[in-house]
């Protein structure tokens, strides 16, 4: 058989096998390996999602967490029953424009991606023509905008209260569904014209804009379809938690998704989706630093609580300072190389210190 | 007919004034040359007419494959670009990381009519355009036996050959005006050889009219309709190759004067 | 409709009060957007950790003061000098490694500086808000008539940022290592053709710019006395807004827009009190306001980009 027909067949097998896992952990695993692997789930979407624009254009934004927090508050504001939503809204009324207006969470999520999508059109227009380090402060800046305007429109988003009874959602199969149909859409888009476009930007803007690429719109498609599957992931999340709070989404949780993208490799989908498994689990699995250990009977002063985020914040400095490339780099997981690999184990290994640089 | 014509345009940089009142035609099918000194002005004058500078003063006239005259004056260089105007850099820009391939594909995607939604999905209309693009890409890459080497990254490629995969990617985004900086840059004779009967073949093949910035001169003078002379961003001469070799400030721009004369 | 009664109610005093306030918080912001505009200007970078600095600082004061028991000036000058070499630090650390990377790499790598240090302080000192020790001499109220009680810092806090001010513009325009400095950030290569120490020049840059911050943390300890590890990130954020506003790589700038973000902050909330839950998104719409219409800043000088 040919090698396209070949490597769609190792896709398929590899979708189903992965949807059996996901089955088995539902049926079979406790709440706790539950969540994490949803979270992980979606943090691998949030990630692809920041590494289109950071990764593939070259464009280093910092707004994740603000889009994430769109897709969660339409989740959050429209799909608590209506009877519960005095009940959640008890310091100020919900505005009675939209109390009555219900929405099942599959459409909540595509209405708060289609949200974070426009307001990142009106953020790039003027934002985007920035370069490198004006365009990280001014998406940053932009994240905490949306999450200060949260916080303050109580009759819409009951400010800094929160919203609670949100239906949850914690089928891992439905979060895979979504997970893969994410990364299926992202690599077709990749793999695409455009994505080819999107990756000229960041190679050399000047010789992309000479060959005709418009950068004003390529940058803010990329921009857009970022901000959206952001939006998605972040509807994702609120349903996982089933609250939503304003403090939850400060631009801190950004860097999450920058280590995840730095450590995958950035410009590497399959990357990313690495990373993201990497660091979620990694952060969980790094909780048993937060409490005190002890050796030989000895209580070692070093682990308590906090001691994990400053792990993890020195990873990330591992990476940029040591491994910028990350896991992948540029390169993605594909069939050809994993048969390759199957067939000539060792030669993989040499063949790495033949290209060693 | 008349494909470019620069009217009296000046680039000024604070008190540089690095290209003054820069008047130049190029017909049809010619091939014209801009030769002069290092720091002449020249890539300067390319970058006007491509969009990469907004002149000072002064308009860039381009009559379009319809006979429409436009004037492109201060246009985004991608604008510039789908009008049919294509360029090539003196210090090469090729997107180093990518492959041969991916870096000509690019220059089909100005011309792609499907949006980014029929793309992502892969729709019959885009698939269509698609298959389009990758044959005229894998002709022209044949055309500079680049083809077999077209999984490489482009900053893998030995100089000869990156300068070769500039031009095809400037060919491939279907030009009527190449704006060739400098090809030959870095080439020794026998190289220079080849790269002006491509020249010449691509001129003929692809119904091109083309500009080029040149400093080897045998290259210039072999191939050229016309030649203008910047020096200090003016125009000290202009004419056939002939009337350029024997012009005298045109020689004493170069060799500077002789002190004995 | 509301911002007529603002208006209609504020008496002098009040307004005495507001633009006590609001010419304290600028300093404050100028103090540390000094810190911004200075590394800036010579590496091209935003050191993201600079407000981490500051916060580190109010520790290092705290500590000094509040547990080992060492008087206030002395401490104040250990905290300087503390605060100067953690910015040296930070430098050689996160940064020179990758002086010859990608512009992209330098920004994770302060990104990741700042959340270490975030990290650091709240392991450290844990996430509980500490109180910055209190000078009774400084914090003390000063009546100034019609009923007006302005805190004594109030009046220091301008004459010393005003002092710093002096001072490091007569370092910067008139030493051998302000000229050096003034070198580096017009041409950095050409600088060190000439045999300028380029690393020696940075870390000054960085030590100066850490001081400046070190002063502005002390005072801002006096004047809000809540010390938490997240304490730097929002004036962090709002101080290179304010050095963008002033002119990026200008330290006059910086000042100027300082005081803008400063002054008006306090303003804004003081005639439009319903809008109070949006003061910190004033900085931000000031920024892109800025980038908008003067990318260079008000003090600004506009360089293109030869191709």
């Amino acid at each position: 058989m040919t090698m396209k027909k070949r490597n769609l067949l190792l896709s398929i097998i590899a979708v189903i096998v992965l949807f059996g896992v996901a089955n088995f952990v539902q049926l079979e695993m406790d709440a706790y390996i539950r969540r994490i692997v949803n979270l992980c789930m979606i943090y691998a979407i949030i990630g692809l999602s920041m590494n289109i624009t950071n990764g593939f254009v070259g464009q280093f934004a910092l707004g994740q967490a603000g889009f994430m927090a769109v897709g969660a508050y339409v989740v959050g504001i429209f799909t608590v029953p209506v009877a519960m939503r005095p009940g959640v809204f008890y310091a100020t009324p919900m505005n009675p424009a939209i109390i009555n207006i219900y929405m099942p969470l599959g459409v909540a999520l595509i209405v708060g991606g289609l949200l974070a999508a426009l307001i990142a059109f009106v953020i790039g227009t003027p934002v985007l023509r920035l370069r490198g380090d004006y365009l990280a402060i001014a998406t940053l800046g932009f994240s905490e905008i949306i999450r200060i305007v949260i916080t303050n429109a109580s009759s819409i988003t009951n400010g800094a209260l929160g919203i609670k009874n949100i239906p949850p959602l914690n089928d891992v199969r439905i979060i895979f569904l979504a997970t893969l149909i994410t990364f299926i859409l992202i690599t077709l888009l990749i793999n695409s014209s455009y994505g080819r476009a999107f990756k000229a930007i960041r190679e050399d803007e000047i010789a992309a804009e000479a060959m005709g690429i418009d950068l004003f719109y390529h940058k803010n498609l990329a921009f857009m379809i970022s901000a959206f599957f952001a939006g998605i992931g972040g509807g994702l999340y609120g349903a996982l938690l089933g609250t939503v709070d304003p403090k939850n989404f400060l631009f801190t949780l950004t860097y999450n998704f920058l280590l995840i993208i730095v450590l995958g490799g950035m410009g590497s989908i399959t990357g990313s989706m690495l990373g993201a498994v990497i660091v979620t689990a990694g952060l969980e699995y790094l909780r048993v630093f937060d409490e005190p250990l002890e050796l030989f009977g000895m209580a070692i002063p070093l682990f308590r609580p906090g001691f994990r985020m400053v792990m993890f914040s020195v990873l990330l400095m591992f990476c940029v300072l040591f491994w910028r490339k990350g896991i992948m780099g540029t390169e993605e997981f594909t069939w050809d190389k994993f048969v390759n690999f199957c067939k000539h184990p060792l030669a993989y290994f040499t063949k790495k210190g033949a290209h060693a640089e | 007919m008349n494909v470019l014509k620069t009217n009296s345009i000046t680039m000024q940089f604070g008190g540089v004034i690095a290209v003054n009142e820069l008047a130049i035609d190029v017909n049809e099918h010619e091939i014209v040359a801009l030769i002069g000194p290092n720091g002449a002005g020249k890539t300067t004058a390319f970058n006007m007419i491509t969009g990469v500078y907004k002149p000072t003063s002064g308009t860039v006239q381009y009559t379009d494959v319809h006979g429409k005259q436009i004037d492109i004056t201060g246009k985004k260089p991608s604008d510039i670009a789908k009008l049919g105007i294509a360029r090539t850099f003196q210090n090469i820009r090729l997107f180093k990381e990518l492959s041969v391939y991916e870096n000509v594909m690019i220059a089909k995607h100005l011309h792609l009519k499907s949006n980014f939604l029929s793309a992502t999905l892969h729709l019959p209309g885009y698939n269509k355009e698609q298959a389009a693009a990758e044959a005229s890409v894998e002709k022209l890459l044949r055309s500079v036996n680049l083809w077999d080497l077209r999984n490489e990254k482009a900053s893998a490629l030995p100089y000869g050959q990156q300068r070769h995969l500039e031009i095809v990617r400037a060919l491939a985004t279907e030009p009527r005006l190449l704006l060739l900086d400098e090809p030959a840059a870095g080439m020794n004779p026998k190289e220079t050889e080849e790269l002006t009967a491509f020249i010449r073949k691509i001129r003929d093949q692809y119904n091109l009219t083309i500009f080029l910035i040149e400093h080897h001169m045998d290259l210039v003078m072999e191939i050229s309709d016309r030649i203008y002379v910047l020096d200090f961003g003016m125009t000290i001469a202009q004419g056939d190759p002939q009337s350029i070799q024997n012009n005298q400030r045109v020689i004493t721009a170069y060799l500077g004067e002789d002190e004995d004369a | 409709m509301e911002f007529f009664q603002a208006f209609a109610n504020m008496t002098a005093a009040s307004f005495a009060q507001h633009m006590a306030n609001g010419i304290s918080l600028g300093s404050l912001y100028a103090m540390i957007a000094i810190g911004y505009t200075m590394v800036y200007g010579i590496l091209l970078m935003i050191n993201f950790a600079h407000g981490d600095i500051v916060m580190m600082a109010c520790y290092f004061a705290f500590f000094g003061i509040t547990v080992f028991h060492i008087p206030w000036f002395m401490t104040f000058i250990g905290t300087i000098v503390a605060t100067a070499l953690l910015g040296v630090v930070i430098e050689r650390a996160a940064y020179r490694p990758l002086r010859d990377a990608p512009k992209n790499s330098v920004l994770i790598s302060a990104i990741g500086a700042s959340f270490l240090l975030e990290n650091l302080a709240n392991y450290l000192f844990s996430g509980r808000p500490m109180r910055f020790p209190d000078i009774p001499l400084l914090s003390q109220n000063i009546a100034v008539g019609g009923g007006v009680q302005i805190q004594a810092i109030c009046f220091v806090i301008p004459v010393i940022t005003i002092i710093s001010l002096v001072i490091l513009l007569h370092i910067v325009n008139h030493t051998k290592t302000g000229m050096a400095m003034r070198a580096v950030s017009k041409d950095y290569e050409i600088a060190r053709v000439m045999g300028i120490n380029i690393d020696n020049v940075i870390s000054i840059t960085f030590a100066i710019g850490s001081a400046m911050a070190a002063i502005g943390a002390i005072m801002w300890g006096i004047r809000y006395p809540g010390i938490t590890p997240m304490l730097g990130v929002m004036p962090g954020l709002k101080c290179f807004v304010a050095a963008v506003v002033g002119g990026i790589g200008n330290i006059k700038g910086a000042v100027l827009g300082g005081f803008i973000l400063g002054l008006g902050e306090i303003l804004i909330v003081a005639f439009f009190p319903q809008l109070s839950g949006y003061r910190d998104a004033f900085a931000f719409i000031v920024l892109i306001l800025i980038l908008y219409y003067k990318p260079t800043g008000l003090l600004g000088e506009t360089t293109t980009e030869k191709v």
